[in-house]
C-alpha cells in the first residue's frame, strides 16, 4: 500500500521543530523582497498563495467571498535551509514587517545530521547560563581605612608582561660603586619580555576572518599602539599574515600563531630576512577551548584567492589541521623542541608561548613549562571559547571551564614560587555576557597574567549576530551576514574596516576606565592585581571554595 | 592610621621621648597597643652587645617551656631585662615580659655570623610555634642588640605600665608605634614595628596588594617569611629579602616597592637593572596607602611612600637627633629646637636615609637613581 506521507508531508519538519520561526505580517509587507534576497540560508523565500478574500463593495455593501493570487514571505522547513535567527531580514525590512523568533521547543538537534554528517557551525557553546566569572563579585573596597583611590584622576598603569621572567635571584648583576648593574660577562640568557596591554585579541586567522573584518582589527590594534600610547596586541590566529603587514614595522604589534596544520608559514619563513621589526610574540596553538582535542577547520566555501595565496593551498579545499602536531610524539617533542625552535628562529628576541585548550591536565603541561627556561608563557582556554568552525558536539560537550584551570594552575605556581617567573594567560568567554572589565579583572585577581577575548571583540566591534542561544553561528560556511566571517566579496563588502578599527579604539578605551573604576575602589593601581585573592568573592559555596575565595552571602 | 615615632640620635636617649611624640599624634591612635623597637643600646645592655636578646612576654607554663628548650639547645641565660610593673587602670598585665640575653651555645660559638643568624631566627619560630596555641609564649626578636616591647594599651599608660619614665633603659634609635586597631582582634604578632635578621619597620595604612605580596614571600623558601597578622609585616620582609637575600643596595628597596614607570626607567643611569627588577619583582609592588619607617642592621633609619603618596610622614632634626614622624607635632615634641624649614615631607620617589650617629639627612630620589 502506498504510505501517506507523501499526502500528509509526515516525513517532513515543521516550523516548529526549527530553533528560529519566522514572525512576518502580511498586513506589514510592501513586498519588496529585500529580506528574501539578503537571507544568508534562504530560509525565507517569496511564494505565490491563493487566498480566499472577502471584500463588501458597492453602494450597500455585502461581504463576498473571493479568491485572489497574492505573494507572501514563507520559511522553508527545509533543514539545510533552517532560519539562523540572525534578524538580517528585520536590518533590511522598510516596515518592521518580518522577524525571527527564537522557539524554545525546536527539535533541531534531532535532525541536523542529514547524510550523516554530524552538525557543524561556528560560533560558541550554546550556554546561555551565566559563567562561573560572572558569579564573581569584588568586595573588598577601600573605605575609610585605605582612601580608595581616583579612577578619573590618579595615575594607572594597566600592563602586564608576556614572556618568561627570570626570578630576581637569577638575574646577572653585579655592584659598580655602590650601585647595579647588568652582568654582560655572565653569559646569562635574560628571556625576552614584552609590556602589553593585559587584555590581548586572541587567536582569529584570516580566514576565519574576512579580510575587512582582519584588517579593522589590525588597524585598530595599531591606533591603540600608535595613537592611543595602549599596547594591545593581536594573535594572528592559524593561516600566516599579510606580507605587507610582516613586512611592515607594524609587525611588533601580532602574534603570528603555528597550529598543526603549518598553514602560512612557509610564507612567514621566506618573509624572515626582510622582517624589519620582531614580532610580539610566536603563540603555538596545541588545542582551543572550543573544541578541545579537535584540530583547525577552514571549510572550502572559505578557502577563496586571498586565502589560498597567504595559506600557500588550492582553492576551494577544506582546510583540516590535524589535532596535534604530527611530527611530534611527546611533550618533550611537542613543545620543548618547538619552543626552541621558533625562539632560534627570530634569535632567542621573541617570546614563544603555548596555547592549550582548558583541561584537567593542564597542570602536568604547566610543570613541564615551568621547567622549559625557553617557555613564554601558558595560554589557556576555556570551555567558553569561540570557533570559526567545529563539530557541535565538540563545542557543546568538550571542554574545561577556564576559572578553575587558571586558578589551580597559579596556585600551583605559587606553591614552587614561580608565580611570577610563567605568566599564565586566560582565554574561553571573557565578556560572554559583555562584562568583558569585570570578567578580566576577575581572571587577573585568580591569577592571569593577560586574557584574550575573540567573541567579544566580533560582537562589540562588528555587531557579530552570534548568541549562546544558537543565533546565526554560521560562521563554518562563509555566509556570515555581517561580512565577519566569510571570505565571499558580496558580503565581505558590508563591513567597514574603518568602522571596525574605530570600535575596536572605542571597546579597548572604554575598557580601560572601567578597568579603572574596578581597580581604583580596591586601592590597586601600579601593578595588575594579579593573584590578589582577596578582592574577590561570589555567593556560591562551591565555586568559593574551589577557587579558594570568600564566599557571601 | 596608625601614628608613628622613631628617632635615631647620636646620644642614648629615653623611649619616653618617643611616647611622648605618640602623645601629641594622639588623635590618630586609639590606644590599642603600642610597639617599641630599641636598638643600639645603651644602659644595661651596652657592654652586651654580642649577645643574643630575647624579647617577648610569656604566661608561667610559658616560661618553663621557654627555659627548658633554651636549655636543651645549649644557650646560656646571660642577663635577663625586666620591666618594674606598675598597676594602671585599663592594663592588663600578663606574667612575664622580658628581654633575656643569652651567649650562644658551645658549638656556636666560633661559628659564622650567618650560622649564628640562622640559629637566632630558627629558635624565635620554634619558640613562636610553641606558645601560638595558648599564647603562653609570645617572642617578638631574638637577635644582639635589638629590644622589643608590646602590649595593648594606650602608649602613655603603657609607658607607665611598664616604668619607661623611670627606666635607664635607653638606646640611640628607637621606633615606636601607637596603634589604631583596624583587626577586631588583637594579636600582639600585628603590632609593628616589626623586625627579622637586622631590619625593622613600622607602617601606617593598609596594604591593598597584600594578599599577591604574602604568597610571594612565603613561596621564598624563607624560614622566617611567616605569620603575616599584620598586612604591614610583608613591608619588613620585603626588606630584608631586598637587602639581605639579593643582597641590593638599600635604595633598590624603593625600586621594588614602587617601581617608576618605563619611561621615568629609561633615565636613569641604571635604566637595564631598574627594568630588570621591576619585571622580576612585580608581585612585590605596592600600592599603598604607606607610609614605611624602617631601619637596617647597621641601624641606618629611612622613611618611604606609596606612590600615591597617600599617607603622612616627615623627617627632622638637627644633627645628632632626627626624628621619623608621622606628623609633624610629633617631631616639634621630641625636637623643638631644630629649624623647621629643612623638615623634609617625602613625596612619591623619595627615600629619606639617616645614617647612624644621625649627623645628617639625605633624600635619594628615585627619578635620578
Amino acid at each position: 500500500m502506498e504510505p501517506a506521507s507523501r499526502l500528509d508531508h509526515n516525513h517532513e519538519l515543521s516550523v516548529k521543530d526549527l530553533p528560529y520561526i519566522v514572525r512576518w505580517r502580511d498586513d506589514r509587507c510592501k513586498r519588496c523582497g529585500r529580506c528574501t534576497a539578503v537571507c544568508p540560508m534562504l530560509s525565507i523565500e517569496p511564494t505565490v498563495v491563493v487566498k480566499r478574500v472577502l471584500q463588501s463593495e458597492g453602494v450597500t455593501p455585502e461581504p463576498k467571498a473571493a479568491r485572489a493570487v497574492t505573494t507572501m514571505v514563507k520559511q522553508t522547513t527545509n533543514i539545510e535551509r533552517y532560519c539562523i535567527g540572525c534578524g538580517t531580514c528585520t536590518l533590511v525590512c522598510p516596515n518592521e514587517a518580518i522577524e525571527p523568533e527564537y522557539n524554545p521547543q525546536h527539535k533541531f538537534n534531532f535532525h541536523k545530521n542529514k547524510g550523516g554528517h554530524p552538525y557543524r557551525r561556528g560560533g560558541r557553546r550554546n550556554d546561555p547560563n551565566p559563567s562561573t566569572l560572572d558569579r564573581l563579585r569584588f568586595t573588598r573596597i577601600s573605605m575609610l581605612t585605605d582612601p580608595a583611590l581616583d579612577a578619573g584622576r590618579h595615575e594607572f598603569r594597566i600592563r602586564t608582561y608576556l614572556g618568561r621572567i627570570l626570578p630576581a635571584e637569577e638575574l646577572p648583576l653585579k655592584m659598580i660603586d655602590g650601585k647595579l648593574a647588568a652582568d654582560k660577562t655572565s653569559g646569562k640568557f635574560i628571556p625576552p619580555v614584552r609590556e602589553i596591554y593585559p587584555v590581548m585579541i586572541g587567536s582569529m586567522s584570516i580566514g576565519a576572518l574576512s579580510p575587512t573584518m582582519w584588517e579593522g582589527l589590525a588597524m585598530g590594534i595599531t591606533y591603540l599602539n600608535e595613537v592611543e600610547g595602549m599596547p594591545v596586541v593581536m594573535c594572528s590566529g592559524e593561516g600566516g599574515m599579510p606580507q605587507r603587514l610582516l613586512k611592515s614595522r607594524f609587525i611588533k604589534y601580532f602574534i603570528p600563531q603555528i597550529a598543526s596544520g603549518y598553514f602560512g608559514w612557509d610564507e612567514i619563513v621566506r618573509t624572515l630576512p626582510h622582517m624589519i621589526e620582531d614580532p610580539c610574540a610566536i603563540e603555538i596553538k596545541y588545542g582551543q577551548g572550543a573544541k578541545p582535542g579537535d584540530g583547525g577547520l577552514l571549510m572550502a566555501h572559505k578557502v577563496l584567492k586571498l586565502i589560498s595565496e597567504i595559506r600557500g593551498v588550492p582553492m576551494g579545499v577544506d582546510l583540516p589541521s590535524p589535532p596535534t602536531h604530527q611530527t611530534k610524539y611527546s611533550i618533550e617533542e611537542s613543545v620543548a623542541k618547538m619552543i626552541q625552535s621558533m625562539s632560534m628562529a627570530w634569535g632567542f628576541r621573541v617570546p614563544v608561548y603555548p596555547k592549550i585548550s582548558g583541561t584537567r591536565t593542564a597542570k602536568a603541561v604547566l610543570n613541564n613549562l615551568v621547567r622549559n627556561q625557553y617557555a613564554a608563557a601558558l595560554s589557556i582556554d576555556g570551555e567558553d571559547g569561540g570557533t570559526g568552525a567545529a563539530y557541535n558536539v565538540s563545542m557543546d560537550t568538550m571542554g574545561h571551564p577556564i576559572a578553575s584551570n587558571i586558578r589551580e594552575c597559579y596556585l600551583d605556581l605559587v606553591k614552587y614560587g614561580k608565580q611570577n617567573e610563567l605568566p599564565l594567560i586566560a582565554a574561553g568567554g571573557i565578556g560572554k555576557k559583555g562584562n568583558l572589565a569585570a570578567n578580566a579583572a576577575a581572571l587577573f585577581m585568580l591569577g592571569a597574567s593577560a586574557v584574550s577575548i575573540g567573541k567579544y571583540i566580533m560582537q562589540a566591534a562588528a555587531a557579530c549576530y552570534g548568541d549562546e542561544m544558537n543565533r546565526c553561528n554560521v560562521c563554518n560556511l562563509g555566509k556570515c551576514p555581517r561580512g565577519i566571517t566569510t571570505q565571499d566579496p558580496k558580503l565581505y563588502r558590508r563591513l567597514d574596516p574603518d568602522v571596525v578599527a574605530e570600535r575596536v579604539v572605542e571597546v579597548y578605551k572604554s575598557l580601560d576606565v572601567e578597568l579603572k573604576k574596578i581597580f581604583a575602589p580596591m586601592g590597586r593601581s601600579m601593578e595588575l592585581p594579579i593573584g590578589m585573592s582577596d578582592g574577590i568573592s561570589t555567593d556560591d559555596h562551591a565555586i568559593a571554595e574551589r577557587l579558594q575565595i570568600n564566599y557571601v552571602c | 592610621m596608625c601614628r608613628l615615632a622613631a628617632i635615631t640620635s647620636f646620644e642614648y636617649f629615653s623611649p619616653i621621648e618617643n611616647i611622648m611624640a605618640l602623645e601629641t599624634m594622639k588623635e590618630g591612635h586609639d590606644g590599642s597597643g603600642m610597639g617599641l623597637i630599641l636598638k643600639r643600646l645603651g644602659g644595661e645592655f651596652e657592654d652586651l652587645k654580642d649577645y643574643p636578646i630575647l624579647s617577648g612576654i610569656c604566661s608561667k607554663d610559658g616560661m618553663k617551656t621557654l627555659d627548658d628548650y633554651m636549655n636543651k639547645l645549649g644557650f646560656k641565660l646571660k642577663y635577663t631585662w625586666t620591666p618594674k610593673i606598675r598597676t594602671v587602670r585599663g592594663i592588663t598585665g600578663r606574667d612575664h615580659y622580658f628581654a633575656r640575653v643569652y651567649d650562644y651555645p658551645d658549638v656556636y660559638k666560633d661559628r659564622a655570623w650567618g650560622d649564628k643568624e640562622d640559629l637566632l631566627l630558627k629558635t624565635r619560630l620554634a619558640l613562636r610555634k610553641f606558645g601560638e596555641g595558648d599564647e603562653s609564649i609570645i617572642v617578638f626578636s631574638f637577635y644582639p642588640d635589638i629590644l622589643t616591647l608590646k602590649e595593648v594599651g594606650d602608649p602613655l599608660q603603657l609607658a607607665e605600665f611598664f616604668g619607661l619614665d623611670k627606666s635607664p633603659l635607653k638606646a640611640k634609635i628607637i621606633f615606636a608605634q601607637g596603634r589604631q586597631n583596624t583587626n577586631y582582634a588583637i594579636n600582639m604578632y600585628a603590632c609593628h614595628p616589626f623586625f627579622i635578621q637586622g631590619y625593622g619597620s613600622m607602617t601606617n595604612g593598609e596594604n591593598t596588594a597584600f594578599v599577591p605580596i604574602r604568597e610571594f614571600l612565603m613561596s621564598r623558601n624563607f624560614p622566617g617569611y611567616i605569620g603575616y597578622n599584620s598586612d604591614s609585616e610583608v613591608f619588613c620582609h620585603i626588606l630584608h629579602y631586598t637587602c639581605k637575600q639579593l643582597a641590593y643596595p638599600l635604595t633598590y628597596y624603593k625600586d621594588v616597592i614602587t617601581p617608576l614607570k618605563q619611561s621615568e626607567i629609561d633615565k636613569r643611569t641604571d635604566s637595564e637593572v631598574a627594568r630588570l627588577l621591576k619585571i622580576s619583582l612585580r608581585p612585590l609592588c605596592i600600592d599603598g596607602p604607606n607610609c614605611v619607617i624602617a631601619f637596617t642592621p647597621d641601624g641606618t633609619c629611612l622613611m618611604v611612600q606609596d606612590a600615591k603618596k597617600l599617607r603622612p610622614g616627615i623627617v627632622g632634626g638637627m644633627k645628632g637627633k632626627y626624628g621619623f614622624m608621622s606628623e609633624e607635632c610629633g617631631l616639634d615634641s621630641v625636637i623643638p629646637e631644630r629649624d623647621k624649614s629643612q623638615d623634609v615631607f617625602p613625596m612619591k620617589y623619595d627615600m629619606v636615609i639617616v645614617k647612624p650617629d644621625a649627623q645628617e639627612v639625605m633624600v635619594w630620589n628615585q627619578l635620578h637613581g
